[in-house]
Formats: C-alpha cells, structure tokens, sequence
C-alpha cells in the first residue's frame, strides 16, 4: 500500500509526524485556545543550565572568548557627542564547532536524540544551523539530514547559501537541496516520516536551553572583564531562538541589561518569491523571519514555539544591508578579526547604539559567525552585482532592497532605526486576534498574551480596543 | 556513450510538485515553476548520463531522479574584487 503523498495529504499527518519525531506532546501544556504553560515546557525538559554546559563542553560548544572592540569604540566616539560612545564588547561565537552560535542550540536535540534511540538527525534550515546539526550529529555518531532551500527556478543558489550546504556536506550530512518555496516543511515531513529521524527543530524547547549557557557565559564574562553587569546586549533576531535562549540564560545568572534586538532591513522583498529569492543579500537575521516571528511566533515546524522573543525585547533596531557590510569590512581592518556579514548584523546595530550611550556604559554584541568563500561580505555584493543590483558608496538610507546596496561613506551614516515596540506588540494581538476573538478570550488566555508581549493585563485591555 | 559506473558519486534532480501542485500560499512568480529537489549519492548500478537512476545517499536512503551532475563540486568564492570596499577603514571613516 503506497501512502498518499501530495501536498495536501502529508500536511494533514503534520501532528502525528512531528509526535513521533521528537518524542514530546505538546497537548499536556495546553491551558486554553491561546494559553499553554511555556514556564513548564521549558523545565521539564529536565536539564539545568550546568548540565547544558556539561552537554555542550562534550561536543566542542560554549566558553568562546569575550574580546573588547577597542579601537571601533575609538571610531565611535570620535563621532559622537561628548561623553558619549559606549564600551563595545564582542562574544566570539564563531569558535564554536561548526563556527556560530547554532551550536549551542544543536546541541541538546542531538544529545536528546542519541538518549532517546533515534538513528539520526533531520533539519530544515538554510542557515549556519544546518552545519551545527551536521556537527553535533557527527560528535554523536548519529546520521543526518540537511533540508535546505538552495536554488532559484534557474537553477542558481546565492553563494551564502552554498557555502553553508558544502559547510554540512563537509561534516558528513546527506543535503537534500529545493528550489525556492514553503514547501521545504511538505518535504522535511516526508523525509522525517520516511527515515523515522529525530526532528532537530529550531523552536523546541531543547533549542532555546542550548542558547541559556550564551546569556550565562556573556554575563559572567563581562563582570570578571570589567567589574560590572553589561547595560545592554544586541542580538541578531531572525526567529527568536537567539533573543530568546540568550535573554533567559542573562536572567538565570542574575544580569537584567537592556536586551535589544537587531534585524536586518529587507522589507519589499517576498521570502518566497522566485524572483527576489537571490535579490538578498542576507540569508538570515533579516526582517523577513524577525518582524513575523516576533509578533506571531506559533509559524514553525512544531506546535508550539519554544522561542518567544517578544517576552524578552526591549527595543528592536533595523539596520541596512550596506550598513553591515560596512561594519564588516571595518571589524576586518580596525580590529583585524574577519567574521560573517549575517553574524555582524547586531555589531552594526551596537555601532549605531554605542553613540547615543555613554561611555562608562557597556554593550555586547553577543555572537559572530565565520567566515570563507561564500560567507563573505565580498562575495555577497559580487553576486548582488551579478544580479543587476547596484553596488555604490553614499548615504544608505537611499537604498532600495533588491535594487541597491548603499554601502556608508562614513561611520557616522551607520544609524539604524528603532522600531515601535508598542506597534509590534499591537500587531502581536491582531495576529492572536485571528485564532481567537479576543471576547472568546479565557483568563489564562489573557494572561498569556499579556506575558507574550512582556506587559500586564491593564495594558492588553487598554490595547485591545485599538484592534 | 557516457555510461557511468555504479558507486560513482553524482547528483540527481527530480520534480516533487509541478505548479499546479504546489502550496496554496505560494507568491504568483514561484507558482509558475515546478518545486525541484536535488540530492547527490552513489549511483546504485552502471547507467548513462541523464537517465533516471537511484542513488544510496549519505544517509543510506536510497533516491531516485535524473542524473544530472556527475561528481558535483563546489565552485564559490570570494567574489569578483568589489572596489567600494577597499578604502573602508584607512581613516576616512570618521
């Protein structure tokens, strides 16, 4: 009996595939139609954040160095106001194996997944996570597979992309490559129903506990390097896990800086469109994961989101791509480390934040990512050229996504541009507004929302009548 | 003519929805394009250069399509030298 296999068919055995492939019911958390107990999903994963460490110092993960950026601080207040230019600190996520902070969220599901029997590992990714599955599965003698969306409808991949596929080849993964469309999770269901593999989820809660042990280390760092708690740390948000995992980590070790998210300007281009699918320079950290994921985070492979950022963001900065491969080059030639463009988002948004702090203040820059052929800022505006888009130094707020990448002529033009929380948190609510009318709402419902979006139950009813 | 031996690394292409099967929410451009796969493995018995195969994957799955690239390489790079980079960070920054 062959099984039907269409579209439709293999999204509607969604819910059995994804219980059999990770072992967890997400049903027993269930506390109304929005509500769930995301405290206890989180602990009763059974893992403390010493052994999280313990785990992941197994598998080459975690206690990567914390470095000053000492000269780019100097740059940064030449240009600022008097006073102003904040101490810039940057953690080195790249010495993680697999070179990004992704390790640590690959960590645990592939520990899990040995534990528990499984044969091997199954992601659908396009980013540095794939290479941090392939990794761990590797230290852990398990099989893995890579479901990744390589290629244009002519067949063309942008060398970010490629790069990262050969990155998971390298460490032994079988790669399965699509062309450009959502149908990626129709065929990481099939391959999990058809090989019986551990699904290695971003959004489990065992991808986000990996990332505490970032919060935890960051801030223990920061205090023996300078005798005090960091007042605010930035970090690239695409889906939330990164925010979310490093906040929490941050707060088990008793640190309560400002936590700031950064994502990358892609507004104007769809994700998945054939068309634009090679009109971006960026793979990831952009705002075509991070303003979604943010104000709706139940949009991924698993029922419910272990990743909720909103719980946990205090601001929320855009910067341009040719801001960031600014930041990028100049990391290179002041500081003389070269690190990934994508990784280098949230530098170029502290870039922007240092000047309006002062400069007793410290911010952190929580990862970086490596580097190569491929990863590079480099071959990313080669490519862009390549593609008909236009590659010129000037003033970067000018830039049209998928048509221009204005690159800075000068530090002083790197600005970012904060986002309205409140505005976020709204759209938040007109998203939950759609599962549910808010009149339908049960208190434990109310309550959650409330918690999701870091605000109490007097602000959601006074938001509630603006949607 | 270009017979290619069983255990040969390669690649194979295969067609998982046409456009007309594909996802509801799909943009309009990527609706008029077939969703295509691509995995390489080695070739399970001798065939020749474009003929539908099967391949043993990485994972010990085994796959069929069409072969479409015999030993697949990588070719990225750095990128043709983009000149607007250079002058960053020789002090004009401020």
């Amino acid at each position: 009996m062959t099984r039907d296999n269409s579209y439709q068919a293999v999204m509607a055995r969604k819910n059995e595939i994804m219980k059999s492939s990770m072992g967890l019911d997400y049903e027993v958390y269930r506390q109304g139609e929005l509500a769930f107990d995301y405290e206890r999903m989180m602990s009763d994963c059974g893992f403390s954040l010493e052994d999280i460490i313990r785990i992941q110092a197994e598998t080459k993960v975690g206690n990567t160095p914390m470095f000053e950026l000492r000269n780019l601080t100097n740059a940064v207040r030449r240009i600022s106001e008097p006073g102003k230019g904040a101490r810039i600190f940057v953690k080195d996520e790249a010495a993680n194996a697999s070179g990004s902070f992704k390790a640590r969220r690959a960590s645990i599901s592939a520990y899990v997944a040995a534990q528990k029997g499984y044969k091997g590992l199954i992601a659908a990714t396009s980013g540095n996570y794939g290479a941090a599955v392939a990794s761990q599965a590797a230290q852990r003698g398990l099989k893995c597979i890579i479901v990744q969306e390589v290629f244009d409808s002519k067949g063309i991949g942008q060398p970010e992309i490629v790069e990262k596929g050969r990155k998971c080849e390298a460490f032994g993964a079988e790669v399965i490559k699509l062309s450009v469309g959502p149908e990626l999770f129709y065929y990481l269901l099939l391959t999990l129903e058809e090989t019986g593999f551990f699904n290695a989820s971003l959004y489990t809660p065992f991808g986000i506990k990996g990332v505490e042990s970032l919060g935890a280390e960051l801030t223990s760092q920061i205090r023996s390097m300078t005798g005090k708690d960091p007042d605010a740390v930035m970090i690239t948000h695409a889906g939330g896990g990164n925010l979310t995992g490093t906040a929490r980590g941050m707060r088990a070790a008793g640190c309560d800086a400002r936590v700031i998210a950064c994502s990358v300007d892609l507004s104007g281009l769809h994700m998945a469109s054939d068309h634009d699918f090679n009109r971006k320079s960026f793979t990831t950290g952009h705002t075509g994961f991070g303003i979604p994921f943010a104000t709706w985070p139940d949009r991924t492979d698993v029922p419910r989101n272990a990743a909720r950022s909103m719980r946990y963001m205090d601001d929320y900065i855009l910067v341009r791509q040719g801001e960031v491969f600014y930041v990028t080059e100049l990391l290179a030639k002041l500081e003389g480390i070269e690190r990934g463009p994508a990784g280098n988002t949230s530098l170029t948004g502290a870039v922007a934040l240092a000047r309006e702090m002062n400069q007793d203040q410290i911010i952190v820059v929580q990862e970086t990512e490596y580097t190569g052929a491929g990863k590079h800022h480099n071959s990313q505006l080669a490519f862009a050229q390549r593609m008909g888009i236009e590659v010129r130094r000037g003033n970067p707020e000018e830039s049209v996504n998928g048509r221009s990448i204005i690159i800075p002529e000068n530090l002083s033009q790197i600005k970012g541009h904060r986002q309205d929380m409140e505005k976020l948190r709204i759209s938040y609510l007109k998203n939950a507004a759609k599962q549910l009318a808010p009149s339908q709402w049960s208190e434990a419902d109310r309550k959650f929302v409330a918690e999701d979006v870091k605000k109490d139950l007097a602000w959601l009813d006074q938001a509630l009548k603006q949607i | 003519m270009n017979q290619v031996k069983a255990g040969t690394w390669v690649e194979i292409e295969k067609t998982l929805l046409t456009p007309q099967q594909r996802a509801p929410q799909v943009p309009e451009d990527t609706r008029q394009t077939p969703y295509i796969m691509k995995v390489a493995g080695f070739l399970v018995a001798d065939a020749l250069f474009g003929e539908e195969v099967s391949v043993k994957t990485m994972s010990g799955r085994l796959v069929s399509g069409t072969m479409v690239v015999v030993r697949p390489h990588y070719t990225h790079s750095f990128g043709d030298t983009v000149e607007e980079l250079i002058p960053i960070g020789l002090g004009g920054e401020i």
